[in-house]
């Protein structure tokens, strides 16, 4: 690539860390990630059924060598049960957005035409913007997005990935 | 009779008894003072030693642990206490040390406030702590400190830092001090180790007619020395040590090449560049022995034992990884193994071994190295050695031959100047009858020299040898080797006279040594003095260099064995 990155160093990855849900353990698992290098695109942190325990979903960009060892750093934190990269294929993996744009009354309906095709809602309504909620993988969302380029993108959010693995495995 | 109402520093101190804690190395200030006053009321046995600065306190822990294998106890206040603590806390984690460090802390209601002496300890020390706490309810005391003994030896060791806020040891404590522990994501790995890996390295050395064993400091911790031992007589495999596991295997050993690394024996580095199969048994790769990862070992077959994970693939890549304890490991190895074809390698390696011998002229100017020879002889290699961290460390490392574990105490990854003293102090409380001799430069000595204060009053008989080339005697060489001996912030002009300085403290006995005749003299006049601590001021060669050598980041291939005649690039592989 012409600025010098490799296509490994810009592969994304999907971390889903299984922790105690202690004071300071987000914290600790930034500093790995950090120390290293890695700069973290996306984090979900999330209760799950047991409340000692919650999940941190954490999308990032990087060399897939140094992380393995950021993986093994991370799940020797004492506060970790484990932490394991997903593949896509694997496992479910959603995000949602919510994208507020400009439009009026004549551009309502391509707008209202686009968030049909990708499933989205409309969520808010006003006379000169609306926001879409849409959810999906990543891809979907991006494809929104770009489409609705063509208004006015007021604000955007989303959410991150969740990721569950798929039958029998563990997340 | 009705239950002792314990407050939460009251509970705590019972609970470190509990755990078997026989020190305390402290200094208090307003946010430990609840914690110091339950040391009288609760007339606990456990032995308060008040440092003269927080850092001596983390180092005197550090050796304690280091000559015992026990963690001791570090107790300041908060604030800039706390914050004192944190190189300690570094050198040791580095080190894989066990460590409990209690630091007090502003009552609860202030923390986040900027109130007076209050720092972020639980943050500032994230990265240098095996685990930390920063307890908020009296009640959870127990558990806290049952868990952090748990956690700071077991597995792979490393300091423990428990934060306590004023109000939380002044509390009430109504909890139960046999707490259970909550620790769902603590797995040190069992003692069974994995078949199929023996197996693997069984084969793997089967087919070996130049193997190495590299033994770190991981072997020491597991206790190992036997199975290390036991291992390369029945291979016939030549050991090689790193600095941290000198006395893993004996150096008098016809098997035992020394230590290898940056400044390490020529034989050993040389037997780890021509092996065909070398195994770490509790070391990590570190940057001071491979040099250049890529280049290491690089058509050998590699092998790695450690018993963190983490450690795996980090430096080098290596053909067989297996995560176990060293002695469970070894023991599981045992029976697999037989004798391998060495006598070839072995009589190849005596040659090295004739061809680039340690050594030193004792003529001209007195050398760090014949001080620290003659130690050796007359100590019988026995001593407890204690080194700071320059020149003299890497002479000790080389002259100071160590045929037991546990004897031999240096700062390795961290490198902490001003280590040798406080962890000295620390040894000799650990080891009461044992001769403790500590190496310093002029440099590191005058970093905790505070701490002669500590030995003076409890009279411990520590030797403290300062090895004075009146320069920050390392950094000069790289100058004089890779900066065209342009000398930057070496010179350690104006040193005071450390003799004088030794005497103003009671009980001290202090000797001047100058001339290579009066060595024997005065290093057994020290040795014999053991109401106090003895120091010597050794005014040492200036303008010495450690050899051999491997440039930093560079192939083992490309050490020097003397001072080369040409001009040195700058090492950039590492510092």
């Amino acid at each position: 690539m012409s600025n010098g990155t490799t296509d490994a160093e810009t592969a994304a990855h999907t971390i889903s860390v299984y922790v105690a849900n202690k004071p300071g353990v987000l914290a600790r698992i930034a500093q790995v990630f950090a120390r290293r290098g890695y700069n973290i695109d996306a984090l979900v942190v999330s209760s799950v059924v047991d409340t000692h325990f919650s999940r941190m979903t954490i999308t990032l960009k990087g060399d897939p060598e140094g992380l393995d060892q950021v993986i093994q750093q991370t799940s020797k934190l004492i506060d970790v049960i484990r932490c394991v990269e997903h593949r896509d294929e694997e496992s479910v993996v959603k995000e949602m957005a919510l994208v507020k744009i400009a439009a009026d009354e004549a551009e309502r309906t391509l707008a209202l035409q686009i968030a049909d095709h990708f499933g989205a809602k409309t969520v808010d309504l006003t006379e000169s913007s609306m926001i879409l909620q849409v959810t999906g993988n990543s891809d979907k969302l991006d494809a929104m997005i770009r489409l609705l380029g063509r208004f006015k993108v007021i604000e955007l959010v989303r959410t991150g990935k969740v990721v569950l693995a798929r039958g029998d495995e563990v997340t | 009779m009705a239950k002792e109402q314990l407050d939460g520093a009251q509970a705590l101190i019972r609970c470190l008894e509990n755990e078997g804690v026989e020190h305390i190395f402290g200094y208090s200030g307003g946010a430990a003072i609840p914690i110091f006053d339950a040391i009288v009321t609760t007339k606990t046995k456990i032995k308060l030693v008040l440092v003269r600065h927080e850092q001596g306190a983390t180092h005197m822990a550090d050796g304690y642990a280091r000559a015992t294998g026990k963690p001791a106890v570090v107790l300041v206040t908060s604030g800039p206490g706390a914050t004192n603590t944190i190189t300690g806390i570094l050198t040791a984690h580095m080190d894989s040390v066990p460590m409990i460090v209690i630091t007090g802390q502003q009552i609860r209601s202030m923390i986040g406030k900027d109130a007076f002496q209050e720092a972020d300890i639980f943050g500032l020390t994230m990265p240098v702590v095996k685990h930390s706490y920063l307890v908020k309810s009296t009640n959870d005391i127990p558990r806290v400190v049952r868990e952090a003994f748990h956690i700071t030896n077991s597995g792979r060791p490393g300091p423990v830092l428990i934060d306590l806020p004023k109000d939380v040891s002044s509390g009430p404590c109504t909890a139960d001090l046999r707490a259970t522990m909550d620790l769902p994501g603590y797995r040190p790995p069992a003692a069974k180790v994995d078949a199929a890996i023996i197996h693997a390295i069984a084969k793997a050395m089967s087919k070996s007619v130049r193997p190495v064993l590299l033994v770190g400091h991981g072997a020491l911790i597991s206790g190992a020395w036997d199975e290390v031992r036991e291992l390369a007589e029945k291979l016939q495999a030549p050991v090689v040590t790193t600095l941290l596991g000198k006395g893993a295997f004996p150096e008098s050993h016809a098997l035992s090449l020394g230590w290898m690394g940056m400044h390490g024996t020529a034989y050993a580095n040389k037997a780890v560049v021509e092996c065909d199969l070398i195994m770490s048994i509790g070391s990590r790769y570190d940057d001071r022995i491979v040099g250049q990862p890529a280049k290491f070992c690089k058509d050998a077959t590699r092998i790695h034992i450690d018993i963190d994970p983490a450690e795996m693939g980090k430096m080098i890549r290596c053909h067989i990884h297996c995560v176990a304890d060293a002695k469970a490991a070894l023991k599981a190895l045992m029976p697999h193994v037989s004798r391998l074809k060495t006598d070839a390698w072995i009589a190849h390696l005596a040659e090295y071994k004739r061809r680039y011998p340690l050594h030193f002229k004792k003529k001209g100017g007195l050398k760090m190295q014949h001080v620290i020879d003659e130690a050796w002889r007359l100590t019988e290699g026995k001593a407890v050695v204690v080194t700071d961290v320059g020149q003299h460390q890497m002479w000790a490392a080389q002259f100071y031959r160590s045929d037991h574990p546990h004897n031999f105490l240096s700062s390795g990854g961290a490198g902490t100047m001003g280590f040798a003293l406080p962890a000295a102090i620390g040894a000799q409380f650990g080891r009461p009858k044992e001769t403790v001799l500590a190496f310093c430069g002029d440099g590191g000595f005058q970093m905790t020299m505070f701490e002669l204060a500590t030995a003076a009053i409890h009279r411990l008989p520590i030797k403290i040898v300062i090895l004075n080339n009146h320069y920050l005697g390392m950094v000069r060489q790289w100058q004089e080797l890779f900066y065209d001996d342009r000398k930057s912030g070496v010179d350690l002009l104006g040193n005071p006279d450390f003799v004088k300085l030794a005497q103003a403290f009671e009980g001290v006995k202090a000797f001047n040594l100058k001339r290579g005749a009066d060595v024997r003299k005065i290093l057994s006049r020290a040795l014999a003095y053991n109401d106090g601590p003895a120091l010597i001021n050794a005014e040492v060669e200036k303008t010495d260099n450690v050899y051999p050598m491997v440039p930093a980041g560079r192939p083992l291939e490309d050490m020097i064995v003397e001072r080369p005649r040409y001009k040195m690039e700058k090492p950039t592989g590492s510092t």
